[in-house]
């Protein structure tokens, strides 16, 4: 088990190295069309959407619904109706959370 | 246009700002990584291991996936082969950065190390191009608590026990939330989130984890279409 979490740190490691520095090894310095800027500018909202289901609603290969669920909506509706910062969404939603586990 | 001093001070400038943006997400980081540590040691890893895995990995979603395949009596090879699905993400956020990193290839490589979700969303301009020095400002506190949170994690853990108990996992989709809500600043922005969303649930239970995310990124392709009309 020891040298298997070892190999995976390792393993790890130079993958993300290799995934984070590849554009800029193939992209740098270039200029864009704006057409490809256009792009771009829409990979945040796209990316940033898909880890917020997947990381709720994902349980390994299948979808579920937990309490993990209605906490992230309570903070996230904070954030936008209340303006509330990031560090107090995540409490609420961590807490709203808990309160669903302890009390369900 | 303008000379080589006042450029370091908006370099510096740039810097500063970029920390205290990164700020609330160290915060957050803190506590993301607290769980990691706890996670871990659960699954078996060595406080060292923990907490080398956060300093040089530093990548959350990498990590926790990983550990949960080496749990789930996956093997080395499988653990490191989520992580990079997990990471690939970085690979059209580092090919959107590329333009806007000067310097020789290894340079470049080195400065997208810095790139973490907040950091690279916050130091978007918004036109295409993005602010290094706001990236790597932002990146630097949440480094410190990440490794900070792990270490807390790693030592501390047996005091928690069950991390769910706390509603710990709802703070990584929250994260990402809190940096999707910033960053949806117009109509065509919140469709595009709507139907990365799509794309990602639907691959879900039929694609490995990661893919799902992966594949999502493809819909800001749409911009394309868009600048046509003009181009």
């Amino acid at each position: 088990m020891t040298s298997t979490i070892w190999w995976t740190i390792a393993g790890a490691t130079v993958v993300t190295a290799l995934i984070k520095g590849f554009g800029p090894v193939v992209m740098g310095g270039r200029e864009l069309s704006p057409r490809i800027n256009g792009v771009i500018m829409l990979m945040a909202p796209a990316l940033l959407a898909a880890l917020v289901v997947t990381s709720i609603l994902a349980e390994g290969d299948r979808l579920h619904v937990g309490a993990d669920f209605v906490g992230v909506v309570v903070g996230g509706a904070l954030m936008i109706w209340a303006r509330a910062g990031v560090l107090t969404a995540v409490l609420v939603a961590a807490g709203v959370t808990a309160a669903i586990r302890f009390f369900g | 246009m303008t000379s080589p001093e006042s450029r370091a001070e908006d370099h510096r400038a740039s810097f500063v700002a970029g920390a205290r943006a990164g700020i609330p997400y160290a915060a957050v980081g803190l506590l993301l990584s607290a769980s990691f540590g706890v996670i871990a040691r659960d699954a078996g890893f060595s406080v060292a291991a923990a907490i080398i895995m956060s300093a040089i990995v530093f990548a959350g979603s990498a990590q926790f996936t990983a550990v949960a395949i080496l749990v789930g009596g996956g093997t080395a090879g499988a653990a490191v082969a989520a992580a990079a699905l997990m990471n690939s993400r970085f690979l059209p956020m580092g090919i959107a950065l590329g333009p806007s990193l000067p310097g020789p290839p290894a340079l470049r490589a080195a400065q997208g190390q810095t790139v973490v979700d907040a950091s690279w969303a916050m130091a978007s301009r918004g036109d295409g191009t993005f602010d290094r020095w706001f990236l790597f400002g932002s990146t630097a506190p949440q480094y410190v608590c990440w490794v900070t949170g792990t270490t807390l994690g790693a030592f501390g853990g047996d005091l928690l026990g069950d991390t769910s108990r706390f509603g710990l996992d709802a703070i990584y989709p929250m994260f990402f939330l809190a940096l999707l809500i910033s960053e949806i600043k117009n109509r065509r922005a919140a469709s595009i989130a709507l139907a990365g969303s799509v794309v990602a649930l639907a691959l879900v239970e039929v694609t490995p984890a990661g893919v799902p995310v992966l594949a999502a990124s493809l819909v800001a392709l749409w911009g394309l279409r868009q600048n046509r009309k003009t181009a």
